[in-house]
């Protein structure tokens, strides 16, 4: 892929609002209680998601974190689908068995998320496994954020994908708070990307609420793996501009903290990029007006969805229908 | 000719290795031939590619073996011991079981995780244990325990062919065992029980190596008039409830066989639902055989005071049938 034209910027600039004004419309319908469970947003993260999964393939294989809408949207998958599993509808990716957490869209290459922070580390290394050993040029994808870094399949992940050589891509969204606590509280170690050098894996920390920079940073490292050098680690350090969860209160954040963090929307990042390239403010208004309908419009149609058949709730328990009759 | 228990589990690997190129082995030391040699040789013969040396990393390789089944291969993942399986729980449990329900059925996790359980020699309490039962109790599972080298061959077969996430448990005491290639070319399904040793008066359910263990059981009872008729579960999730039943129709009385400890083992299933779908049948209790709770010790007599043995299904037996 060559550098982005002005109109590629101005199509990510779409998906930033897109993933934007979804999670906004997650965040409405969870605390009117339309949402089951406890949908996690990834507010103010979203040009890593963008930044990384534009330059990705259909084949090419995505797992994410519990804070995952954004990879998956950025990665393509259909809006109204997504948010139907949100909302757990037949209509949803996953027909309402997985929800917010699980989201898994095997046709668009989104492999899926995972509640367990650090859980699906080792999975996206077994797919660049079986890329590699199929001979394929595509490669793996994984989000986490640096609360995975207190996991030690993380690390026993980066030991295998080195000495495998597997075409993976670890991504660390670095927001600085796992779930609630502080990274100077909950490790030692500043930056992430300070965990590749010993395996020799290569890596870069990055901010990650530039687009831009974010763009450029994924394209080199998807050409290495695509090269077949073996793993990479991208380390974006960005910011939660939401809660832990949708109705956290966010007690453990100083005013002050939460401004700054507004300061560095990604959006806005983009946007004042954008202006000084010459693009009119109305043109970037109709580019987010745009988005906006798209993702009001996908929203009401996932709400009128059917909900799933509570007589298919054993279904896909196994895939051999002679064992599907397992008394529990 | 004969083979022992890991010969026919190398053969069986060897031939599914041959038959379908996604078939791919990996675990500690799998290429140099694994701790019991059970892949000896295949990394030479099939390509190290294919059988793959991990690091001792059990929750990465879980997941690693978890996400390469996703995507087009077929793991077989050797945990070199159940009680290491501990570090693969994660996984196990909440990746892998579930994520074709998750998903809503657009994946599938052809994957087996090999692995070696049970006591003897003085493995003592962390390398001995029968912790199956934790394993029964996570839908989306399969769980598989042979119990004679022939049985390994077909079910490690059929387990590999089958297209679901597998926990294929070895016991260690069964390694040296002989026995034939089974006859003829069909494998044994995954979900059957047999019956190890047709009788008429009280039913013994058995697996794995407890299977041997009732069998010299029922050589006893005959000395005593009593026909004890044998049942092979093979399978463990899911139970083979009708063959059970078909057994416990004749017998009227049943008795479940088991290494594990007694509380919430497999026998405690199996009792609750003869108890519950079969109550009418019975003509007494339902009696289980297994270890004391307790972790496995160390010295020999320890071990041997601990481990149920043929004499305890005997004592059991007798006792309850007062002959």
């Amino acid at each position: 892929m060559t550098d982005p034209t002005l109109a590629d910027w101005k199509r990510m600039y779409g998906a930033l609002w897109r993933i934007r004004l979804f999670e906004a419309q997650v965040q409405r319908l969870a605390a009117a209680g339309e949402i089951p469970g406890f949908p996690h947003l990834s507010t103010g993260q979203e040009a890593v998601a963008v930044g990384v999964c534009s330059q990705l393939e259909r084949e090419d294989l995505l797992f994410t974190s519990h804070r995952g809408h954004g990879h998956v949207l950025a990665k393509g998958s259909d809006l109204q689908a997504t948010f139907a599993e949100i909302l757990g509808r037949q209509t949803g990716l996953c027909r309402g068995r997985g929800g917010s957490m699980h989201l898994v869209d095997v046709a668009n290459g989104v492999l899926g998320a995972t509640g367990v922070v650090a859980g699906n580390l080792a999975l996206a290394a077994g797919a660049a496994w079986a890329a590699q050993a199929q001979g394929g040029k595509n490669i793996s994808v994984v989000f986490f954020g640096d609360g995975a870094t207190g996991a030690g399949v993380l690390h026993e992940t980066l030991n295998l994908a080195a000495l495998w050589r597997l075409p993976v891509l670890f991504v660390c969204e670095n927001n600085g708070v796992a779930e609630f606590t502080s990274r100077e509280e909950h490790s030692k170690v500043k930056y992430e990307s300070s965990f590749a050098a010993p395996y020799d894996i290569a890596a870069k920390t990055i901010d990650g609420n530039d687009l831009p920079t974010v763009w450029a940073a994924a394209h080199e490292a998807i050409e290495t793996l695509r090269r077949g050098m073996g793993p990479y680690l991208l380390e974006c350090m960005t910011f939660r501009m939401a809660g832990h969860y949708v109705g956290d209160s966010q007690r453990y954040r100083s005013k002050e903290d939460l401004a700054e963090i507004r300061e560095k929307c990604p959006i806005e990042r983009l946007k004042r990029h954008l202006l000084a390239r010459g693009i009119e403010p109305e043109e970037l208004d109709a580019i987010s007006d745009l988005g906006k309908n798209d993702v009001l419009q996908a929203v009401e149609r996932a709400r009128a969805a059917p909900r799933p058949d509570p007589a298919t709730v054993m279904n896909d328990v196994y895939r051999t229908p002679a064992l599907a009759a397992i008394p529990g | 000719m004969q083979y022992t228990f890991i010969d026919i589990l190398r053969r069986a690997l060897d031939e599914e290795l041959a038959r379908d190129p996604t078939v791919h082995l990996l675990g500690e030391d799998v290429a140099a031939g694994g701790a019991f040699g059970v892949t000896r040789g295949l990394a030479q013969k099939h390509g190290s590619a294919r059988v793959r040396n991990t690091p001792i990393s059990e929750a990465a390789i879980t997941g690693l073996a978890t996400g390469a089944a996703l995507c087009g291969l077929k793991p077989v993942l050797e945990i070199m011991f159940i009680d290491f399986a501990t570090l693969s729980m994660d996984c196990l449990v909440n990746q892998t079981a579930k994520y074709r329900y998750m998903s809503g059925g657009q994946l599938a996790v052809p994957l087996v995780v090999r692995t070696q359980a049970g006591a003897a020699g003085g493995a003592a309490a962390q390398h001995s244990q029968s912790l199956e039962a934790w394993f029964i109790h996570v839908p989306g599972l399969i769980v598989v325990a042979p119990s004679t080298p022939a049985e390994a061959y077909g079910l490690l077969k059929s387990s590999i062919r089958l297209g679901e996430p597998v926990l294929f448990i070895e016991h260690k005491r069964l390694y040296a065992m002989k026995g034939e290639l089974p006859e003829g070319g069909e494998l044994p399904p995954i979900g059957r029980a047999r019956i190890a040793r047709p009788g008429t008066d009280v039913t013994v359910i058995a697996y794995s190596a407890m299977v041997q263990t009732a069998l010299e059981a029922a050589q006893e009872l005959a000395q005593h008039g009593i026909s004890a008729e044998i049942i092979d579960l093979r399978t463990l999730l899911p139970l083979d409830m009708a063959t059970i039943a078909a057994s416990v129709v004749k017998t009227h009385r049943a008795l479940i066989a088991h290494e594990a400890v007694r509380n919430g083992g497999v026998g405690a299933e199996i009792a609750a639902r003869i108890g519950s779908d079969l109550f009418d049948e019975l003509d007494g209790p339902v009696l289980r055989v297994g270890c004391p709770f307790a972790p496995i010790p160390f010295a020999p007599e320890l071990e041997r005071a601990l481990l149920p043995g043929s004499a305890d299904i005997v004592r059991a037996v007798r006792e309850e049938l007062r002959r």
